[in-house]
């Protein structure tokens, strides 16, 4: 196996840093990430509530995630880890929520579809990141060092609030597209996609269809 | 009679230990895996799990932080008696769930389908899932808990019976393929297959064959083992690894478990146990004392009858 390329990045990450990020590159964190899924999106983009904090200058990287965490007695965070959602279900939100926080690097589980890319992230000057495996929710636990900030928790719940951390060598993640748009998701798709007709070669479909099904292989279900 | 608070113990450690512990029949399937993987990423990926389960059990913090669905599979020896009855150890299981939630720390997952309420504490209505099963002349009660994610890598189907094995195999791929994309289903996984009952027992089996059997285990029906190694391999040609990358590991096993089904049908249920398979089991005893495995042991040959009447022998 070749050595897969890695690199280091200080948060908020400057625009010359996100230009040089390869897909298929490994990158860990260094700053302050936050993490927003449906619960603040909703808050923020549909019910036009303002941000709780001023994100410019202090973080442009939003984690879709939540932490397997609790509150302690004394109103401190125990935080166990931290384990990505699947991106694409946050599709019609990004465009605005890109320009209203400025947020340029993205990490989730999954990646977007296909077409955001090249119409959402890479014009804003946005990448994605990917996290491993899925579920490398203790490395990524141990990356936390700190517990900076909690918005909307009695009202979102643990899970959907929007928490800020401070992260030290936060990782591993995978860059899976770049300013042009192109993404390792994708790529690999492809590449895959090519041999499933193969695959169903001599198998017969069954009597009952079902109602809008398709045999295009290269379908997505995102 | 089994005091109840050997359950609330028994409970809570099985939740702890599914959270933070790999099992050693998965983290031994995964590793081998790493061997036949030549793709650079999928290999990637692999080896980062490794570390990750290393972390997690180094740090007693969970492997993964979503804690999909907590539940619990329960078998009670047909001897055995408890303390309070079914209803203390149902009240107990979702103590213990109560309890993990907040100390372990687990993600709290659960919550009501239309208000999206969190009690922050993975219990409310019907939740955690508790299912039963009886096992003849002992007087021990297993505790299983499984904590399966809950969003991807399940679908159900009616096949006809001429469809044939044909009709399993192209689901089976349809499956895989819809959910291996881009890793929505956190592969290699642990892969069940359930075929025939009704359709809630078409769903009921296969996901208890993903989440309760270990990597390695073989149906004793012959040629349901061979069918379930036919399917691994299959799987693994697919030409995809973890999160959809180009690679050759989708499964690491596949277990098949059938139920008889109605004459003109053959339902088919996929389901996948992720790369964090979180399983543990506690056998209470008689007397008390508590033993702790990560085989559930569930599919006893008198789960699998075909029988009118059971005999002991």
């Amino acid at each position: 196996m070749s050595e897969l390329k890695q690199v280091r990045l200080s948060l908020p990450a400057t625009a010359e840093d996100i230009a040089t990020l390869e897909p298929g590159t490994i990158v860990f964190l260094d700053g302050v990430v936050y993490t927003a899924r449906e619960g603040v999106y909703q808050k923020v983009i549909a019910e036009r509530k303002p941000l709780p904090i001023k994100l410019d200058g202090l973080s442009n990287v939003n984690f879709h995630c939540s932490p397997a965490a609790s509150r302690n007695d004394d109103g401190s965070f125990n935080v166990g880890g931290v384990t990505a959602t699947a991106s694409f279900r946050f599709s019609k939100w990004m465009q605005d929520w890109l320009e209203l926080t400025g947020t340029r690097i993205v990490i989730g589980k999954g990646g977007m579809p296909r077409d955001d890319y090249k119409n959402i992230l890479a014009p804003m000057g946005a990448v994605y990141l990917t996290t491993v495996g899925y579920g490398t929710g203790a490395l990524l636990g141990r990356g936390i060092t700190k517990v900076r900030d909690v918005f909307w928790l009695d009202e979102l719940g643990i899970a959907q609030a929007m928490w800020l951390f401070e992260v030290e060598n936060f990782g591993p993640f995978i860059v899976d597209s770049d300013l042009k748009g192109n993404s390792l998701f994708a790529t690999h798709g492809d590449q895959i996609n090519k041999g499933l007709g193969a695959l169903y070669k001599g198998l017969k479909a069954p009597a009952l269809r079902r109602y809008g099904e398709t045999d295009n292989r290269e379908d997505e279900v995102l | 009679m089994i005091a109840i608070d050997r359950f609330d113990e028994a409970a809570f450690a099985i939740m702890q230990q599914a959270a933070i512990d790999i099992p050693e029949d998965y983290r031994l399937g995964i590793r081998s895996m790493v061997d036949g993987e030549t793709q650079d990423l999928s290999s990637f990926v692999l080896k980062t799990m490794l570390d990750n389960w290393e972390a997690a059990s180094g740090d007693r913090r969970p492997m993964c932080a979503d804690t999909g669905l907590p539940r619990y599979y329960i078998k009670v020896g047909n001897d055995a008696s408890i303390e309070g009855g079914f209803v203390a150890l149902e009240r107990a299981l979702r103590h213990a769930t109560a309890r993990a939630t907040q100390e372990v720390p687990l993600r709290p997952n659960r919550v009501h389908p239309l208000w999206r309420t969190d009690s922050n504490n993975n219990v409310g209505i019907n939740a955690p899932e508790v299912e039963w099963s009886f096992e003849p002349n002992v007087d021990w009660v297993d505790v299983t808990t499984v904590h399966k994610g809950g969003l991807f890598g399940t679908d159900y189907r009616m096949l006809f019976p001429g469809d044939g094995i044909d009709g399993i195999k192209r689901f089976y791929l349809d499956t895989l393929v819809a959910f291996g994309k881009r890793g929505l289903c956190c592969q290699p996984a642990i892969i069940g297959v359930g075929l025939g009952g009704s359709k809630d027992t078409c769903m009921q089996l296969g996901k208890q064959a993903a989440c309760l059997r270990t990597v390695g285990d073989r149906n004793p029906d012959s040629k349901i083992a061979d069918l379930e190694l036919e399917l691994k391999d299959m799987a693994n040609n697919i030409g995809m690894g973890p999160m959809g990358f180009v690679g050759s590991s989708m499964a690491v096993d596949c277990h098949i478990e059938v139920g008889y089904t109605h004459t003109g049908g053959m339902p088919i249920s996929v389901h996948t146990f992720c790369l964090s398979s979180r399983r543990a089991t506690a056998r209470v005893h008689a007397d008390g004392k508590i033993e702790y495995r990560t085989d559930p042991r569930w599919f006893t040959p008198y789960m699998r009858r075909d029988t009118v009447d059971w005999s002991a022998s």
